[in-house]
């Protein structure tokens, strides 16, 4: 009884939230619409398990001619655990939505849902998605930040420069999902462990099996088998009759 | 009643066996015992139903470590943690625990994830109830609980590592107080001293400053106390009036002043300003170091005979600055000078128009000076630090909630009341002195997962659990030598013997890496040995004594015990030696990755440039460090090849032999 009475004071509040941050909008918000919902930024993050992505998410509301709608109503959505500060609003004045995204606790893919509405009541989504790290990934960010991403991210940022173009061969960024899937456990580990030769492959990648600890190594794959695009997919599996 | 005695009997025999069965009913209806069937039911139809029927137990299970306090019951309804195979099940609470830096077996549940262990309900376990405080923790804190044992850095905890960053260099620390196992926290920032501040500044911008540090630089870290008018007028009355002149703090040039800013700027690029202090570039964005303040609007703020007293010599006006003494002259102090003073933003003090204080303003702006704890922070003369100004924060993590005011609608939760703390402070009470800070929202969290460890728990867990952090060192090389290192601020940068900053390489054991003629020409004039390196060591225009102060005591003091410096010749190796040196460079072990040997065709930009390195480097450090780089110097990136003795003379006959142009200058 006492939980009924509770869930309909929380409704309340909820609902009269809801009308207060509606309100100063209402006016513009019967009137405009978009016919298009783009990405500004903000997709494609990475982030510990729980924790807030570190850039917000940015997407913008078009309209026929491809113009900025300034007013139109954006709502937020994805699976559960999955928080937005704030859920919902209305584009601002360069007709773009902003938001603080945090993740949910288990670690693995977010598929995240803005929407808007058209001049028809047609809702018009647009699906983004980001990446959350558990322990294990966490760890192999790190020790990627530190040994592997200076030549095997091929951007550079004001404090790394990479050395990606100065290598003869290049090699492969850890998002390269398409020939980093195929390779098997065993091999990223004899690749990172011993080297490039180890798999026939170049000596300019040099082997970290004395430097990193065995659960270090186990780390890194586990890292780039989260961040591989498209998704890694294990190749089993008895767990699927 | 019943009519007869036999059917009164039968009744309440009746009664009797429904009452007794309220209790096996009660088992029968639980919520684990439900989810251990649904369980079943689950594995039932997966291909390794066989397996995992033989690793269920059913009924209540157990996790019961008595050294630590421990006995989880999580597993009776979380069956499936030790299930590696169960990865694939999304549905709670069947999914595989991920993997883990310790067993389930040896830790329990409860350690890292907080929550109720004994219970046997769902609600009791995970969230608070009336007798137990302490929900689950959200997964973005879940890293704090590894703090509760682990006093280093662990390399896999980026967040708590952070959040201790913050705590000791965001200034929690001048108010809190914050004991470890005995030990109290020691900030690591330096806000400046006021004593002397009228030589510095004047009253305008310490009013415009203090009412909103962010509007002069949105770096600053001095948090926002939200002081009214008057307040600002009267704590920058006092400030100024409390002021004691010192002697050499300023200086008027007798050299002309050049208006010319190009010559500045380029004075301010060759002593390499940019690896401390950022400046706000045209796009907004910050550009430069954080060791210093940000110099954006610095013409707004200092008194140029000041900045020029400050330019000679920083340790006058500041004797422990972070600041190295560069040996200007006064040319370029006048150039530099007048550069920095054109860094002004019209608007800053536009609209701030101060009268001249009275006696009660300046005794009104000492007492809120008192009230604020400005001295907690700030030197200021006459004014003593407060002791315990804020509460202290040893046992946060476990703070009763009851003793705890939360805001509406805000879950009663230590670690939402500890975030909320910092983001609003004043809304929690209009009278709280404690002040706006401008951390993110990442940073919050960081800091929430520094403090919630400092909890009950992590003081009962056995010692021999804990591992203990880095001490701190307060190394301080002697001598002369010494003193020469203090004014130019070398630890500013540099670490030696644990004592130092971590923006340039470990000094520890240069004396057994580098050659003395290397040496003092790079302390004559430095050139960068990484290419894609940007923050870089100055130049400090020392005198050739100087040089030969510092270099002597480099060699000889900064030495491994491990390596005879004489053990292997300087130069001389056998030709045949040093083309196989070659051959592993650039084959086996493809050093040119990394490395750059000749400019034409490598381009490695990673590690030092080896170009000169037989100029540069002992031929005994290459070798033993070609054999073991982390044993030199722990963390280093380059990685351990597990060469032969062999490969390793003949790789370090190889680098010996280049010997770049530096060769020619050493022979002048």
């Amino acid at each position: 009884m006492s939980r009924l009475l509770i869930m309909t004071i929380g409704l309340g509040l909820i609902a009269t939230g809801c009308a207060r941050k509606g309100k100063p909008s209402s006016a513009s918000q019967a009137a405009v619409f978009g016919s298009a919902i783009v990405e500004s930024s903000g997709g494609k993050q990475v982030a510990a398990a729980g924790a807030v992505l570190p850039q917000p998410l940015v997407v913008q509301v078009n309209d026929d001619q491809g113009n900025a709608v300034v007013g139109a109503r954006v709502e937020l959505s994805a699976e559960s655990g999955v928080t937005f500060d704030p859920a919902n609003g209305v584009t601002d004045s360069s007709g773009q939505f902003t938001a603080n995204v945090s993740l949910g606790g288990m670690a693995g893919r977010y598929q995240i849902r803005a929407s808007t509405v058209n001049k028809s009541q047609k809702r018009i989504d647009l699906k983004l998605e980001e990446i959350a790290l558990g322990y294990q990934e966490v760890l192999g960010q790190q020790l990627n930040g530190r040994y592997c991403e200076r030549c095997h991210n091929p951007e550079s940022t004001p404090e790394r420069v990479s050395n990606y173009d100065n290598l003869e061969v290049k090699p492969h960024p850890f998002t390269e999902g398409d020939f980093l899937n195929k390779m098997s456990e065993e091999d990223l580990n004899a690749i990172i462990s011993h080297g490039g030769p180890a798999l026939n492959k170049s000596s300019l990648m040099p082997p970290y099996g004395y430097t990193l600890s065995k659960s270090e190594v186990q780390a890194l794959i586990a890292y780039i088998r989260a961040m591989s695009d498209p998704p890694y997919r294990p190749g089993l599996s008895y767990a699927t009759k | 009643m019943f009519g007869d005695s036999v059917r009164a009997f039968g009744v309440v025999s009746m009664l009797f066996l429904i009452s007794l069965a309220i209790a096996p009913a009660k088992n029968h209806f639980s919520e684990w015992r439900h989810y251990q069937k649904a369980y079943l039911r689950m594995i039932g139809d997966r291909g390794d139903a066989i397996t995992l029927h033989r690793h269920f137990q059913g009924g209540l299970q157990q996790i019961w470590l008595p050294e630590l306090g421990v006995v989880d019951r999580c597993t009776t309804c979380h069956v499936g943690l030790k299930e590696a195979s169960l990865s694939d099940v999304g549905a709670q609470p069947f999914r595989s625990h991920p993997v883990s830096p310790h067993k389930l077996d040896q830790f329990g549940c409860v350690i890292c994830h907080r929550g109720q262990g004994p219970a046997t309900t769902v609600g009791e376990a995970h969230y608070s109830t009336l007798a137990w405080e302490q929900p689950v923790l959200p997964a973005k804190y879940i890293e704090s609980s590894c703090g509760q044992c682990h006093q280093d850095s662990l390399i896999g905890t980026p967040q708590l590592n952070q959040g201790r960053r913050l705590l000791a260099q965001g200034g929690c620390l001048h108010c809190h107080t914050v004991q470890v196992r005995g030990a109290t926290l020691q900030a690591t920032d330096a806000p400046p001293p006021l004593s002397h501040i009228a030589d510095k500044t004047t009253r305008e911008w310490i009013y415009a400053w203090i009412k909103d540090p962010q509007a002069y630089a949105a770096s600053a870290k001095m948090p926002n106390f939200k002081l009214h008018d008057e307040e600002a007028r009267d704590i920058s009355a006092f400030l100024i009036a409390n002021s004691t002149p010192l002697t050499d703090d300023t200086l008027t040039l007798p050299v002309q002043k050049s208006a010319d800013l190009g010559a500045g700027a380029s004075l301010y690029g060759e002593s390499f300003c940019s690896s401390c202090h950022a400046v706000q570039n045209a796009a907004g964005n910050l550009v430069g170091g954080d060791v210093g303040p940000e110099l954006t609007r610095v013409g707004n703020k200092v008194k140029t005979e000041w900045l020029e007293g400050w330019l000679r010599n920083p340790r006058v006006y500041d004797p422990p600055t972070a600041m190295p003494h560069y040996r200007f002259n006064n040319q370029q102090i006048a150039t530099l000078s007048g550069f920095l003073m054109s860094k002004t933003d019209s608007d800053l003090l536009a609209n701030v128009h101060l009268d001249p204080a009275t006696p009660e303003q300046i005794a009104h702006g000492k007492r809120l000076v008192m009230d604020y704890g400005c001295a907690s922070c700030h030197e200021i003369g006459g004014i003593k630090k407060p002791e315990n100004f804020a509460p202290e924060l040893s046992r946060i993590g476990s703070k009763p909630i009851t003793q705890l005011l939360f805001l509406p609608g805000m879950p009663h939760t230590i670690f939402d009341y500890i975030a909320g703390k910092i983001r609003n402070p004043r809304a929690f009470s209009p009278g709280l002195k404690m002040p706006q800070f401008t951390f993110t929202t990442a940073q919050i969290d960081a800091l929430t997962t520094a403090l919630l460890p400092l909890n009950e728990r992590s003081r009962t867990l056995p010692p021999s659990l804990l591992v203990a952090g880095a001490t701190a060192s307060n190394y301080e090389p002697a001598g002369k030598a010494g003193q020469l290192m203090h004014d130019l601020a070398c630890f500013s940068c540099h670490r030696i013997n644990g004592h130092g900053g971590d923006m340039a390489p470990d000094l520890s054991l240069e004396g057994s890496a580098v050659q003395r003629n290397w040496l003092q020409s790079f302390l004559k004039n430095p050139s960068t040995l990484r290419p894609a390196l940007i923050r870089r060591m100055p130049r400090f225009n020392l005198t050739d004594a100087e040089i030969n102060e510092l270099s002597d005591y480099i060699l000889t003091v900064y030495q491994s015990p491990s390596i005879d410096r004489d053990s292997l010749p300087l130069s001389g190796y056998p030709a045949v030696q040093v083309e196989q040196g070659k051959q592993l460079f650039y084959s086996k072990y493809a050093c040119q990755s990394c490395h750059i040997v000749d400019t034409k065709a490598d381009k490695g930009y990673i590690g030092p440039t080896l170009t000169q390195v037989g100029s540069r480097l002992n031929a005994a450090w290459i070798f033993h460090w070609l054999k073991n780089p982390q044993g030199l110097r722990p963390g280093t990136i380059e990685p351990n090849r597990q060469m032969s003795d062999e490969e390793a003379e003949q790789l370090t006959a190889y680098l010996m032999s280049l010997k770049g142009a530096a060769k020619k200058e050493a022979k002048k």
